[in-house]
C-alpha cells in the first residue's frame, strides 16, 4: 500500500500535450486546480466542480473525462490532452477549432474547451457519426450562449472534413 | 468548493483494501471517483483516507462465471459497454448502459460504483434488481454474496458493512425462452430518471422493476395476468411505490409514467422473446 498523507504535498508526474509535466500536489488537490495553478495551462476551464457542465473534460489516456471529477495524484503517470493541444502549430487552429469559428459555435467560449476535447476523441472513434450521436455526445455539455445549433453544425462540418482527410 | 483533506492510499492488492478499511477509521474506496468526487467537493463525505484500488489489476475483469457475468470493481462503465460479448449475453444490460450518466462519466466510472452509491433513479441498481443478481462483497472477516433485493435497503443505503468493501457485481445471464426491455425518460438524456422500467418476461412470467420512484429500485412479480388485470397489477404497483413530488415531477405524473412506460416495457420484452 502506498500512502500519500493529506497533509503534505506529492510529487505528480504525467505527460500533458506531450512533454513530461510534474508538480506537487496535496492528495485533495482536484486535477482541474492542479492542471492551471500547479502547471500553468489554464485553457482547461473550471465550471460547476461535480461533473455535470463538462467545462473541465480533457482526455485522460486518449477519453474524455472530466478534470474536476480526478484528483492530481491519481493521474500520476497518465497521458494527458488538453485544449491546448490541439492546434498543430502556433498560429494554427485544428479542424474542429476552425469550424467552431466559421458557425459561431461559441460566444463567451467558456464551456469550448471541454466540448472540443469531447468532439476531437468522439469524431476520432467514430468518425461517421451523425446528428444525433453528436447531440448524445454533447449531452454531456452545458453551454448557456449559443442554443447548441451551431455547435451541432460545426461538428457535423468538422465530421465531414475529417472523413475528406482521411479517404483522401 | 473544494474536498477537506484526506489521506490518498493507493492499493496494490485487494487485501490492501481490506486491511485499510478494517483499520483506517471512516476510510472510504474510491473507484472511477463519478460520485464519490462531488461529494467529497460538496463535503457531503468527508473520510479521513480515501483508497483508491484502480490500479489492482485483480478488479478490472469482466468474465462469465456460473450463468452470470461478473463484473470486478475496477471495471469502467465505458469498458463493459464496450465487451464484445455484452448483448448477446445480457441484452437488458446493453440497454441501460447508455442511460448512464454521459460518455464522459461513463469513461471513468464504474459499475460497482454505482451499485456502491445506490442513487434510487440509478440504472445499475435497477438492472441488478431486474435480473436477480446479486453483489459480492468481502472483508478480512471474509466474503459474501447478497441478493440484490437485500443489497439495496434504502436511499443511497445498502447492506455493505463499514469494513467490507464491494468485490464484484454478478449479473444473470439472458435465459433462453426470455425477453428483455429497458425504458426511461428524464427531462435530457443523461439526467437522472424520473422513472426508469426494465422488464423481464417469458411465456408464463412477467417481471418489472421501477427505478426513480422509490427510496431504492423496486421489483414485482406480475406473472399470470392476463392484458386487463395487467394494467390493474402496474397501476397497484405504481401506487405502492409511494411517490413524493419534488422539483422535477409531481407524484402523479411519476405514478402516469410508471402505468405507461410500465406496459410499454413489458410489451417490448415479449416482443424480443428469444
Amino acid at each position: 500500500m502506498h500512502k500519500l498523507a493529506a497533509a503534505s504535498r506529492h510529487l505528480v508526474r504525467f505527460e500533458l500535450n506531450g512533454k513530461a509535466v510534474e508538480g506537487l500536489a496535496e492528495p485533495r488537490t482536484l486535477l482541474t486546480d492542479f492542471i492551471r495553478h500547479e502547471i500553468g495551462a489554464t485553457g482547461t476551464h473550471v465550471g460547476c466542480e461535480h461533473g455535470v457542465c463538462g467545462a473541465c473534460t480533457i482526455q485522460i489516456d486518449g477519453v474524455p473525462a472530466r478534470a474536476c471529477l480526478t484528483l492530481a495524484v491519481q493521474v500520476d503517470g497518465a497521458k494527458l490532452r488538453t485544449v491546448e493541444g490541439l492546434a498543430p502549430e502556433q498560429g494554427r487552429l485544428s479542424i474542429i477549432q476552425e469550424s467552431f469559428r466559421k458557425h459561431h459555435a461559441l460566444q463567451c467560449g467558456f464551456c469550448t474547451a471541454g466540448i472540443l476535447m469531447s468532439l476531437d476523441a468522439f469524431l476520432k472513434a467514430n468518425p461517421d457519426a451523425d446528428e444525433e450521436a453528436l447531440r448524445e455526445n454533447l449531452s454531456g455539455h452545458i453551454c448557456r450562449c449559443t442554443g447548441y445549433a451551431p455547435i451541432v453544425a460545426a461538428a457535423l462540418e468538422a465530421a465531414e472534413k475529417l472523413r475528406e482527410i482521411r479517404n483522401a | 468548493m473544494k474536498p477537506a483533506q484526506f489521506d490518498y492510499l493507493r492499493a496494490e492488492s485487494i487485501g490492501d483494501v481490506h486491511r485499510a478499511l478494517s483499520e483506517v477509521k471512516d476510510a472510504r474506496v474510491l473507484a472511477g471517483g463519478q460520485t464519490l468526487m462531488p461529494m467529497l467537493s460538496m463535503r457531503l463525505a468527508r473520510p479521513s483516507s480515501v483508497i483508491d484500488i484502480m490500479r489492482i489489476e485483480a478488479l478490472g475483469r469482466i468474465e462469465e462465471k456460473g450463468n452470470a457475468i461478473r463484473v470486478g470493481a475496477a471495471v469502467r462503465q465505458a469498458k463493459l459497454l464496450a465487451w464484445p460479448a455484452l448483448k448477446d449475453r445480457q441484452p437488458l444490460l446493453a440497454a441501460a448502459l447508455p442511460w448512464v450518466g454521459h460518455a464522459q462519466t461513463r469513461n471513468r466510472g464504474t459499475v460497482c460504483g454505482s451499485a456502491a452509491h445506490a442513487d434510487p433513479s440509478a440504472e445499475i441498481p435497477l438492472v441488478l434488481t431486474a435480473l436477480e443478481g446479486s453483489v459480492e462483497v468481502s472483508s478480512l472477516r471474509g466474503a459474501r454474496k447478497v441478493a440484490a433485493a437485500e443489497f439495496f435497503t434504502g436511499l443511497m443505503t445498502t447492506a455493505r458493512a463499514d469494513d467490507e468493501m464491494i468485490e464484484a457485481v454478478h449479473f444473470p445471464v439472458r435465459q433462453p425462452g426470455h425477453g428483455y426491455a429497458f425504458n426511461e425518460y428524464g427531462r435530457r438524456h443523461g439526467d437522472f430518471a424520473l422513472v426508469a422500467c426494465a422488464a423481464v418476461v417469458s411465456r408464463t412470467r412477467v417481471r418489472l422493476a421501477i427505478g426513480g420512484v422509490s427510496d431504492r429500485p423496486v421489483a414485482r412479480d406480475l406473472s399470470g395476468t392476463n392484458d386487463e388485470e395487467l394494467a390493474q397489477a402496474i397501476n397497484d404497483f405504481a401506487w405502492s411505490l409511494e411517490a413524493r413530488d419534488d422539483l422535477h415531477a409531481t407524484a402523479s405524473y411519476r405514478r402516469q409514467l410508471v402505468r405507461e412506460m410500465g406496459i410499454r416495457t413489458i410489451r417490448e420484452a415479449r416482443a424480443c422473446i428469444s
